[in-house]
């Protein structure tokens, strides 16, 4: 008995901060998703109204919602994959023997994941701009039509999808990095000495060695991808023709723009509802093919 | 008797001591301010003559940023913190005042001397009035006009400003095609509410009916407003872009990328400070065209307010006739380019002999109020939403009131249903 009491009074602390600063947090927004708190029931809590289900079953209907969710799945279906496949591209011309300057360009590689991205995003606003940005300038010296990078609807995504993958890439490569260089040199030798080449190499050696990192990284990528907001409010403003709407950037404009808390909240919980069974999903997948 | 002297003594001290906290030696008051942007930074200057002429009490200003101010009050009222005084974006005023948190000013605006309300612009000091009760005095206005390049428009054949809006329609017709491609005739950035908002009040009808419980967008004010918006993009007289594509405006004005853009008075000391010496002579400003000569455009602002729960509420009003009055205000001008709502100030010659404000003058005494909703930012935000899918394509524009409309009733669904619950409770 005096064992257990010990046991929870040395676990109390960090229970009461967990339940205090998360627990309670999250069962209060999940309660608030079932009501219309807004604006007029900050003013008095007469003006509250328990809805029940009404903010979940009115977003499922409504098409801002889809559209914000549709952006959102781009983002991450296009990103995630981009984003991992340079990471590992560039982790991989690093850890190469032949690689100079090694230290120089993992900084120079890790740099944007550190710039800020308001900088970021006005010198990007300038490289895309559409009559005096560099990248129209260097497509119109190969012969290509100027490209309205973010005014047009089809190509704003495709630009955000650029930053996005751009700023945060390093980061993921870091850690492929650190991952790649705990590989056995012993396991290359004997692959090599079975007559491997350097794409057998590849698939048998480095990415199995790999699995449980790339799993983790990817993971963490898409779950961080679902979140897309600050590279739309920095650059598009959600815009044009809400075609860089995300589904956080729904969030933060009902809760935190027009204080309806009770839709926004509803709006939190379905993109966790989402991430989770992503995760979950992508988590089964790896599992599967013994990766994690 | 020595008894009897020794209390005296002790009363006379403590009548002292008692008349002392009344008198001179009276704990400061302090006032607490709260300023948005640029206003908070230069209204220190204006301070010391006023703590000079109220001794005993003391301001703190404290300063919001535009972009997180909404946020902050709101938060504010929330763990009740706010401040005596404040300035308040006058769109803001009907949501406040619908929280209860601003002080009804009618007793104290009736007798004071110095805040006369003949002496204001009607329009800016009915953006004021929440159900009928005044809760802010006008402290700046903010509206629309057109800015203009006076060098294309006579290249393109006329000499003056346009006044209405077929006027409007010949001149841009008339400079796109003296520009030639690559060049429009006018910006208006797809992002921004401001213009076609200032066109839609210049009709008849209001943009809510009911008493803000349903919208009317399908009324003629905002039919036409579109349908004029929406040709300057047809006719290519317009680009169709959002201002963070432009980058920077006032360098493409300079160049000639357009040549009407409608703005507000900070852009007088933008362009003044942003264009080249040898373009300075060739910009001027002008009231906004109407459907039928000259037309009405928004009243903006900012308006000074007392809080319900302030505990310095005759102060606070102190300090908010001091900023009203004329010469202050024309300081207070003088150091932002603030626009003052009184016709007094307007006629101080620093303001009267300005060839560029000579426009907002004439402009602020046709300037109408936006419906005091507390959904009106949404609401507006909205407006131009659909306003861009009738441009880029999405919605046609016969289908665009109709469609607003619906959004907009939407919305006020809450105000509905608390309106009918006051009603009959």
């Amino acid at each position: 008995m005096t064992v257990r009491l010990a046991a929870w009074s040395f676990a109390a602390p960090a229970l009461i901060v967990i339940g205090g600063f998360f627990l309670l947090p999250v069962a209060a927004a999940f309660a608030l998703s079932f009501t219309d708190f807004d604006l007029y029931a900050l003013a008095s809590l007469e003006n509250l109204r328990f809805v029940g289900l009404r903010n979940y079953l009115d977003l499922l209907q409504a098409p801002l919602f889809w559209q914000a969710l549709g952006n959102t799945l781009y983002f991450v279906v296009v990103g995630v994959p981009l984003s991992l496949g340079l990471s590992l591209g560039a982790a991989l011309l690093l850890n190469s023997p032949l690689a100079r300057a090694q230290a120089f360009f993992r900084t120079a590689l890790f740099a944007p994941v550190v710039t800020t991205l308001v900088a970021v995003a006005i010198v990007w606003r300038y490289l895309f701009h559409t009559r005096y940005g560099w990248v129209n300038q260097g497509l119109a010296a190969v012969g290509i039509d100027p490209v309205d990078w973010l005014g047009d609807p089809h190509w704003s995504m495709p630009t955000i999808i650029l930053l996005a993958v751009w700023k945060n890439f390093g980061y993921n490569m870091v850690i492929l990095l650190a991952a790649l260089q705990a590989i056995p040199r012993e396991l290359y030798e004997a692959a090599r000495i079975d007559g491997a080449g350097i794409r057998q190499e590849f698939v048998h050696v480095t990415i199995p060695s790999l699995g449980p990192t790339l799993s983790l990284v990817s993971i963490l990528t898409m779950a961080g991808y679902f979140q897309l907001f600050a590279e739309p409010y920095v650059m598009t403003e959600g815009g044009p023709l809400r075609s860089t709407f995300s589904v956080l950037y729904f969030m933060f404009d009902q809760g935190f723009k027009w204080w309806n808390l009770g839709v926004a909240s509803a709006i939190a919980f379905l993109l966790f509802a989402l991430v989770l069974a992503a995760s979950e999903g992508l988590l089964r997948f790896a599992r599967s093919r013994g990766m994690a | 008797m020595r008894r009897a002297a020794a209390w005296l003594a002790a009363l006379a001290f403590a009548a002292l001591a008692a008349g002392g906290c009344a008198g001179r030696g009276e704990q400061p008051v302090e006032l607490r301010f709260w300023l948005m942007g640029r206003e908070a930074e230069v209204v220190s200057q204006l301070l010391p003559e006023f703590e000079r002429r109220n001794p005993g009490v003391h301001v703190a200003i404290q300063q919001l940023p535009w972009t997180a101010a909404h946020e902050k009050l709101l938060t504010a009222f929330a763990g009740d913190t706010l401040p005596d005084l404040c300035q308040l974006g006058n769109t803001w005023v009907p949501e406040l005042a619908e929280l209860g948190a601003l002080e009804a000013l009618d007793a104290r605006a009736a007798s004071s001397r110095e805040i006369r309300q003949d002496d204001y612009f009607r329009g800016i000091w009915d953006t004021n009035r929440v159900d009928g009760v005044l809760r802010g005095i006008p402290w700046y206005v903010d509206t629309r006009i057109l800015f203009y390049r006076k060098d294309i428009v006579s290249q393109a054949g006329f000499g003056h400003p346009p006044a209405s809006w077929d006027e409007w329609a010949r001149e841009m017709q008339a400079v796109k095609a003296s520009v030639g491609p690559g060049r429009y005739a006018i910006l208006f950035p797809l992002n921004e509410f401001e213009p076609l908002l200032a066109l839609s009040l210049q009709g008849d009808n209001a943009l809510l009916a009911e008493g803000g419980r349903a919208g009317d967008f399908r009324g003629p004010a905002f039919r036409q407003a579109l349908a004029f918006y929406v040709a300057a993009f047809r006719n290519g007289w317009a680009p169709a872009m959002s201002n963070t594509q432009v980058s920077n405006v006032w360098t493409e004005f300079g160049r000639g990328f357009f040549s009407f853009y409608v703005s507000g008075p900070w852009n007088i000391a933008e362009f003044r400070k942003r264009l080249a010496p040898a373009r300075q002579g060739d910009w001027m400003t002008a009231p906004l065209p109407g459907p039928h000569g000259p037309g009405a455009s928004n009243a903006g602002g900012s308006s000074l307010v007392v809080m319900a729960k302030s505990h310095h509420k005759d102060e606070a009003w102190k300090l908010l006739e001091y900023l009203s009055e004329p010469a202050v205000q024309e300081r207070f001008h003088a150091l932002t380019g603030d626009l003052p709502p009184r016709r007094s100030t307007w006629a101080l010659p620093t303001l009267a002999s300005d060839p560029y404000s000579r426009a907002f003058r004439d402009q602020l005494e046709r300037v109408r109020p936006t419906p005091a909703v507390p959904e009106w930012e949404r609401i507006v935000n909205e407006m131009q939403l659909v306003a861009e899918q009738v441009v880029r394509g999405g919605i046609s524009i016969g289908e665009a009131p109709a469609e607003l409309d619906r959004r907009v009733d939407a919305m006020l669904e809450k105000r509905r249903w608390m309106l009918d619950r006051r009603a009959h409770p």
